[in-house]
Order: C-alpha cells, then structure tokens, then sequence
C-alpha cells in the first residue's frame, strides 16, 4: 500500500472539499433564489464538468495555469513556482472538476426551502449573507453533507484532471488513482487489487454513512421539512 | 399613511391600484383573485415590479418614497395567513429574529413584551413544530410587531384563530398599535373583521379600487351589488334575452 499516495488523497480531497463548499454556498443561494437570464449561463458553466472529458479540462487548465498565458505568469510571480504540477495546482483542478458535485445538491437543497421563510426573513432586516448563514444553511443542512461527502469522493477517484494538471510526482500530485495506473500498467494486479479495494471501501463507506443517516432521503423530502 | 400607485402585469392579471390609506385600520375586501395578497406584497417590496416594460411601483409611507427601499427597510411588518416561523428556531429566536441590531437585555425584554401582547407568554421558549396553528399566527404577529414597524400588513391572518380568540386579540392589539402609530392594512374575506376593528375598507376587483369608504357603506353596496347580480344569473337565458329584445 502507497500510505504516502493515500494521505496525499485525503489531503486533495479534504483542501477540494473546504474549498468547495465555502464557493458552493453562495454560489447555490444565488442559484436557487436569484433572478434573470444570466443565472442559466452561471449553471450552465457550473455544471460543465459533468460532461466534459476530464482530460480536455485537465488539459486546458495546463496551459491556462502554465508560464505561456499571462494568467499563468501573474501565478508564478506571486507564488513563486507555476501551479501545474503542484498540489496547490490539483486542488485547483479538483475544485473546479468536482464543481457540480457540490453546487447541486446545496442549490437544490436551498431552493427546497420553503420560499414565505426567505420573505419572512428578508421583511426582518436580513440581508443575502444573513438569510443564507440563519435560514438556508441550517434548514438545508443534509444537502450540505452529500454535497461534502459527494466533492468528496469525486476528489478522491479522480484521474484525468489530476494526470494532466500533476502528473506522478511522488508525495506532490501522485494520488492512489495515479499508483492504481502505475500498479496496472506495471502489470502488478496483486497491488493493484489492494488500492482498488481501498478506494471501491472508502466509496462504500461513506454512502452507506449517507444513506444511513437519512440525509439523501430528507434531502429529497426538504420541502415539506420546512414549512 | 400610504399613498400608492402601482401597475403589475402578470400573466393573465392585471393590477392597477392609485390609493391613499390614512385612515388607522384599512381593511382590503374582495374575492379571491381581486389582488389583495398582491398589493399587499408589493407595499412590503417581496414582489419586484419592473418585470414588464409597464410595470412601476411608487409608494410613499409618510410621504417618504420607500419604493425602491429593500423590505427589510421600508418600516414594515408583515403576517401572511401562513406563519412560516423558522422551524428550527425557538418561539424566542423567531420573535427577536428582527431585533438584530438591539443589545441582549433590551432584545430579551422586547421580546416577552411581544409574547405577552398576542397572549403566548407561555410559549417562550417552546420549539416552533410543537405550536398549534393558531398559536403559530400569534408568535408570527409578535415577530412581525417586535422591529416596531411603522406599516403593519396583515394576509389573513387569524385564519387559524377561533372567532373568540381573534376577537380577543384584536381587543389587546388596537389600543397597543394606536398608542404606537402603527398603521394597518388588513386582506380578508371575512367582513365581519372590517366592523370589529372600525375599519375604513377598501374593496378589490379584479386588480382595480372598486370602492373605499366606512365598512357600512361599501359592504352594503357590495352586498346589494352581488344580491342583484344573482338575481339576474337565477334567470333562465330565454327570459334574458326575451326581455332584452322587448
């Protein structure tokens, strides 16, 4: 077993994920209650990911971030290194791959509020910030979990995006996904099978959690949870 | 006192209102459909107008021009027939949610003074999902009182209140509001709330000002109106149209 690979992950995964949900919030609140034609494009690009080869986006973020775009120079005189091939650089990737993974479960969640409790809060003196942080947030909480629990694992079983952006840089970008290839194109199935065991378990486990708790199915039932 | 002039156009509806409502208490009567909920959500600014090239809102509260004001700002409070109290805060928080700038002390006691006034000094500190409909639209008038507002707009809300209970209520709440200043307008259905509270009323049809005046006077022209209207539809169309032609 990679431990170095595999703390490597959890790492990636738990940066994408604090990441993702301090972005999604805001972004799903604006999503789910704002108003006009521009929202369509916002989700529209939010949602890309989904169905863009996570090569094409790993490869575009490549040379978006390296030292042949002004982008990528601006990066480089402020970090001092480009962020391609660097984990700072996956967790990049990693936020805006696993995008939808969070922003669609909390924007679904919070437009299953009751929509009289954002009026009622709106005619007390709450502003946006308040509404979200008092109202939204704790009555869509279960939608915050998956949304977590979701960016979560999208983080940790990515391959694509980490490959083009990272590369196989031990302790800095190779992740298990990264030695799981390494292991099959060694043809070392023995190993192989141990790291596709620890990631297929770590899936397993944390929507067996989800599922557990409930949060999938109150999330489905939000809107009669709020009235 | 209000003065407004709004257009919305929505859908198939179409409302065009030019008021003034000075008087204490303005009750807004009128079948469903007539725009009562609609006027009374474009005072409070929860419907933005502008949607359609026609559509504007100009409203003065006290001759101050809180139309483009957020709702939050314009002075008013408001209790729609559904509570809608944050469920999962307490009686307490719902009622001090409005109460944010305040200290801790001053908030506190402005908050049983609320509870005492709807009669729900008991319900302090019980969680929202435990009240009865009816205990639910009291704690709702005490969120909506606690800021204060200038405007206090009320949608049907004693719906959930037995006829005793609500005359109880507005028994304890008009000498309160009017030692405040605090204007209300009121939609309902029910007349009979227009003569307990004195209330001057303005009648709606169809998203237009049909009436305004003292309860009596346009409830019994309202109640003759519709007496007419239905003797003329108890008539067979063969009898119309024979008596037409004669």
């Amino acid at each position: 077993m990679d431990w170095q690979a595999l703390i490597l992950t959890l790492k990636l995964a738990a940066a994408t994920t604090t990441i993702l949900l301090a972005v999604a919030v805001p972004l799903g609140a604006l999503l789910a209650l704002g108003r006009g034609r521009w929202l369509a494009v916002l989700e529209a690009v939010t949602a890309l990911p989904l169905v863009l080869p996570p090569t094409v986006l790993g490869f575009f973020l490549l040379v978006l971030l390296g030292p042949k775009t002004a982008f990528g120079r601006a990066i480089v005189s402020v970090l001092g290194h480009p962020l391609a091939f660097s984990f700072a650089g996956l967790v990049v990737g990693s936020v805006i791959y696993s995008l939808p993974f969070a922003v669609q479960p909390i924007s679904a969640g919070f437009a299953a509020v009751n929509p009289a409790l954002v009026d009622a809060a709106r005619l007390l003196g709450a502003g946006p910030a308040r509404i979200v942080g008092t109202v939204l947030v704790p009555l869509a909480r279960r939608s915050l979990v998956i949304a977590a629990v979701l960016s979560f694992l999208h983080t940790v079983g990515e391959f694509g995006v980490v490959l083009m952006l990272g590369g196989d840089i031990p302790g800095a970008t190779r992740t298990l996904s990264i030695v799981l290839y390494d292991q099959v194109e060694s043809f070392d199935y023995a190993t192989a099978a141990r790291t596709a065991a620890v990631l297929l378990a770590m899936s397993v486990a944390a929507l067996a959690a989800i599922y557990a708790s409930g949060a999938a199915r109150s999330a489905r039932a939000g809107s009669t949870l709020n009235d | 006192m209000i003065e407004c002039s709004l257009n919305l156009r929505h859908g198939g509806f179409y409302l065009h209102i030019e008021a003034r409502f000075a008087a204490e208490w303005t009750v807004l009567f009128g079948p469903s459909g007539a725009g009562k909920s609609t006027l009374l959500r474009l005072l409070a600014g929860l419907d933005r107008t502008g949607a359609g090239q026609a559509d504007t809102a100009r409203i003065l509260l006290d001759g101050r021009d809180i139309s483009g004001l957020k709702p939050g700002r314009r002075g008013i409070g408001m209790v729609a027939q559904q509570p809608a109290l944050f469920p999962h805060l307490s009686v307490s928080a719902n009622v001090a949610f409005g109460l944010h700038g305040l200290n801790q002390p001053t908030r506190s006691k402005r908050v049983e003074e609320m509870l005492a006034l709807v009669g729900a000094e008991s319900l302090l500190n019980r969680r929202v999902q435990h009240l009865s409909g009816g205990e639910a639209q009291r704690i709702a008038l005490a969120r909506a009182l606690a800021p204060m507002p200038r405007l206090l707009l009320l949608d049907e809300p004693f719906s959930a209140l037995d006829g005793t209970a609500s005359d109880v209520l507005l028994e304890r709440l008009q000498p309160w509001l009017r030692e405040r200043n605090v204007q209300v307008i009121q939609a309902t259905h029910d007349a009979t709330d227009a003569f307990l509270t004195g209330a001057e009323v303005v009648l709606l049809h169809e998203g237009k000002r049909a009436a305004q005046g003292p309860a009596v006077e346009v409830l019994l022209a309202e109640r003759e109106r519709l007496e007419r209207s239905l003797r003329t539809a108890e008539r067979p169309a063969w009898n119309q149209s024979s008596s037409e032609a004669h």
